[in-house]
């Protein structure tokens, strides 16, 4: 008993730091393979309010290039008004609108690193909850993936995590968007098959198959393609339509069909089983 | 005397972490270099002080810079490893001269002081890069990262320690 306590006494310093680093170490390993730990990310009360503090600060400096870019949206959203064909009466009936958006501005945004994360100044208390899509006016921009009462946090696109189910504009070959974290305004399109013919310069876009994001979100155009190792797969550069360097506002979208999808799913997995 | 010295430690840790993420984390110089100036708290830390109060703040220090930049624990890792490491570093850079009672930063050399530093840097980001990244394919990833931040990071400490250095009588 005497020899165990002189040992620790010895190496408590070295016990110290053993014990810190597996504390470290596992909460990082854990968040590599599965969602990260509630608490400990930037959404929550105190680096939320000093993200938000600084962020209205420096806002004012991009106000003008942040108003083209609204009017700019604008522009292109009453074309599509103005051009629909007229029904007899407007629809005013809420019951049957699948995406729900909600406005929201970035206040901490990253993407130097190989797993960035987004903060946005939203969060539970204005209907924001794990899992919803979230673009931009140019195309999309990642995933929520932890709320807190006043803020959440994004997982971008710009993620080693993220795979999000894309296709190419106007066919139906599917692929998953993946990121490689060399160049943060490239991402890449893998599992097309390689039957597929493709062109530089085709849209890419949101595929149909998540409840996350609606079909025919613009995603960037293919800026180089080559095969895969196998052969038997394309990989796809795509640059993208944002310019993930300078993002203000945002749109989350709720879809309201998700929990049935969701609860559908699983009850036809369990009846497989 | 003594409450000073825990006072202006204070200071610097919260400052260090403010500026850390309000100003070097946006930088994303070539879109990838962010220096990490926190570090110059072990730099400046006390040496006689307690050596678990040590491994204990700068474990906090590293874990509060994660809160914000959202990298979970991997700035917590790096800290406290350099922060166990800095007495068997300062050993190797100042020699047995450390253990006296009147040893003081800046009383050294001044190419001392920037091998205690550099090495201090590098230690802390191979750490750093290799959990972040996280796979043995990428080792020249790794590698690349850590020398360009590396020096970016040893370059902005060198500049903000000779901004804010106490005078010398």
């Amino acid at each position: 008993m005497q020899q165990i306590i002189n040992f620790i006494l010895r190496y408590k310093n070295f016990l110290l730091y053993l014990f810190l680093l597996t504390i470290s170490l596992a909460l990082t390993v854990q968040s590599h393979s599965y969602h990260r730990s509630k608490y400990f990310n930037s959404s929550n009360w105190l680096t939320g309010n000093i993200y938000k503090t600084t962020s209205s600060i420096t806002t004012y400096f991009g106000l003008v290039e942040e108003n083209k870019k609204l009017v700019e949206e604008n522009k292109r959203l009453h074309t599509l008004l103005f051009n629909q064909k007229k029904e007899d009466s407007m629809q005013l009936d809420t019951a049957n609108i699948i995406y729900k958006v909600i406005a929201a501005q970035v206040i901490k945004n990253s993407y130097g690193l190989p797993r960035n994360y987004i903060t946005i100044n939203k969060g539970s208390n204005n209907g924001i909850k794990p899992d919803m899509g979230v673009i931009t006016s140019n195309g999309i921009l990642g995933i929520v993936e932890n709320t807190s009462k006043n803020f959440a946090t994004v997982q971008s696109i710009l993620n080693t995590k993220s795979r999000i189910n894309a296709k190419i504009k106007n066919t139906n070959h599917y692929g998953s968007l993946v990121w490689d974290t060399k160049d943060f305004n490239t991402v890449q399109l893998v599992d097309i098959e390689r039957l597929v013919p493709l062109k530089i310069g085709d849209t890419i876009v949101t595929g149909a198959s998540s409840s996350i994001f609606p079909e025919n979100i613009p995603i960037g155009i293919i800026k180089k393609f080559d095969l895969n190792n196998s052969q038997s797969s394309y990989s796809i550069d795509i640059k993208l339509f944002n310019n993930m360097a300078a993002i203000k506002s945002i749109y989350v979208l709720d879809n309201v069909q998700r929990e049935e999808i969701i609860e559908l799913e699983a009850k036809t997995n369990n009846d497989a089983q | 005397m003594m409450r000073n010295s825990y006072f202006i430690n204070v200071i610097r840790f919260v400052l260090l972490i403010l500026v850390q993420v309000l100003v070097f984390n946006k930088l994303n110089f070539f879109g990838y270099i962010n220096p990490m100036v926190y570090i110059l708290f072990l730099y400046w830390y006390p040496i006689k002080e307690k050596r678990q109060l040590f491994l204990l703040l700068s474990f906090l220090l590293g874990f509060m810079v994660d809160l914000f930049s959202d990298t979970v624990a991997i700035h917590a890792a790096a800290t406290v490893t350099i922060a166990y490491l800095r007495p068997t570093i300062m050993r190797f850079c100042f020699g047995v001269n450390y253990e006296f009672q009147n040893f003081k930063l800046t009383n050294t050399t001044r190419a001392q002081q920037i091998t205690f530093l550099a090495l201090l840097i590098i230690i802390h980001h191979l750490v750093f890069f290799t959990l972040e990244i996280f796979s043995l394919a990428n080792t020249l990833l790794i590698l690349k990262k850590v020398l360009a931040i590396s020096a970016a990071t040893l370059i902005l400490c060198l500049l903000l320690s000779s901004l804010f250095s106490v005078k010398k009588e």
